[in-house]
């Protein structure tokens, strides 16, 4: 649509807004609310990822279904080593994980030789966006979507809320196919299928196959804490499911906060590579 | 290595935890026991994920001039702790301690860079000496 074809449209908005108000008081106090709305933020541009040194106050009862807002877990949300445990691998996870050379956790290896796709720029996919760098995300929601917008490679998942159901023979994505609903008031469960077996678990270079399925639930705690668990099954790679985060507390940010780009550019990481990583190891 | 501007200092104080809090890659191609702090001129700073790099020149008790890469954790990361793109340019003074790379190239890893003015750049990786630099205040609280 043109800017032409917008401009008309808003004055008749301005005016309709205007004839519903009853009063001259309702009217100043709207305005007067309005202008606080309008106000210019103090927050800067590229929020910062720090946890606040004092506690902040809680601003009213959480609200029934409803997630949205942006969300952080400052330092806790990054875990360069990889998740804290996971199942014992079946034979197929362990050949996978034999052929992954992670640059941290257990089995970690020299800069040089490192075999994370993370390396190429390719995405982190899901769940690795989570297990690994879970820095702020927004969650928008419309009437039939939940909406997560991450700074992590600047990266967005839509998880549908329709009552579709998942998919039976997905292609594989990176990002895999999502569906949610609400368990209760409080409680958002998102399933998720057709995940990219190219992709890692987590900066330790665990794997996964595409059979895996991951079941994320969002509690709301109160009005400014979420709280997430995220499970595990894939027997195709684990004996058993298991849970990368568990009752995860992530805090809500101010309306204002502007979420950071944080995009893997190639030619970035060629830099990278050929001035660090590769002279480091020779 | 003798060089007046370096100073080595192996041993005591570094052996825990020296893992990076946020890093991408791990220590195994670090000297953790090893630090090293040197008189430098930037020649180029690169503000890029998956991490940053400052490039500096020294120069030897015999005058040479070496050149040395240190990289540091991703522009998010950095930022959170008060650096900046714009933090240096060609030509700065500057004081950079590090963890240099096992095999003994000119490359190492940020623990601390002294800026001319006397400013100081942390970079927390766990166990590091100097002062932690003060985080800058998070966005307003109006919800």
């Amino acid at each position: 649509m043109s800017k032409r074809s917008v401009t008309p449209v808003l004055p008749v908005a301005a005016l309709l807004c205007f004839s519903v108000t009853s009063s001259a008081a309702t009217q100043a106090q709207q305005a007067g609310a309005a202008q606080k709305q309008n106000a210019a933020p103090t927050a800067l541009w590229n929020s910062p990822s720090i946890a606040p040194k004092q506690p902040q106050p809680s601003f009213g009862p959480r609200p029934r279904h409803d997630i949205s807002g942006t969300w952080d877990a400052f330092a806790a949300g990054i875990q360069p080593t990889g998740v804290k445990s996971h199942a014992p691998f079946t034979e197929w996870g362990e050949k996978m994980a034999n052929t992954y050379k992670p640059g941290d956790g257990p089995r970690k290896v020299a800069l040089g030789l490192i075999n994370d796709p993370l390396d190429d720029c390719d995405p982190a996919g899901f769940p690795r966006n989570l297990f690994f760098e879970l820095r702020p995300f927004k969650v928008a929601q419309t009437s039939d979507q939940v909406l997560m917008l991450y700074e992590y490679q600047k990266v967005w998942r839509a998880i549908w809320t329709d009552g579709r159901e998942l998919p039976k023979d997905p292609e594989s994505r990176w990002y895999g196919y999502s569906v949610g609903h609400w368990q209760d008031d409080y409680t958002f469960v998102v399933d998720t299928v057709g995940l990219d077996e190219r992709t890692w678990l987590d900066n330790a270079g665990d794997p996964h196959s595409a059979d895996m399925r991951v079941e994320e639930t969002y509690r709301r705690v109160d009005q400014d804490t979420l709280e997430l668990t995220v499970k595990v099954d894939d027997p195709k790679a684990y004996k058993e499911p298991w849970f990368g985060l568990n009752k995860f507390i992530l805090h809500r940010q101010p309306s204002s906060f502007d979420i950071r780009e944080m995009i893997c550019a190639p030619s970035e990481a060629e830099e990278y590579r050929k001035e660090v990583a590769e002279p480091a190891t020779k | 290595m003798k060089n007046k501007h370096i100073v080595v200092l192996l041993g005591l104080g570094f052996l825990v935890g020296m893992a990076p809090l946020f890093a991408h890659h791990g220590n195994s191609s670090f000297d953790i026991d090893k630090k090293l702090t040197m008189k430098a001129t930037v020649t180029e700073w690169f503000w890029a994920n998956p991490h940053c790099f400052l490039k500096f020149d020294i120069t030897d008790e015999k005058g040479n001039v070496v050149h040395w890469v240190a990289e540091t954790s991703n522009p998010s990361d950095m930022a959170n702790l008060g650096w900046s793109k714009q933090i240096f340019k060609p030509g700065d003074h500057v004081t950079v301690t590090l963890q240099p790379v096992k095999n003994g190239a000119p490359i190492g890893r940020v623990m601390q860079v002294v800026l001319a003015n006397g400013q100081t750049l942390g970079t927390r990786i766990a166990g590091v000496f100097g002062p932690e630099v003060d985080a800058p205040k998070p966005a307003d609280s109006s919800r």
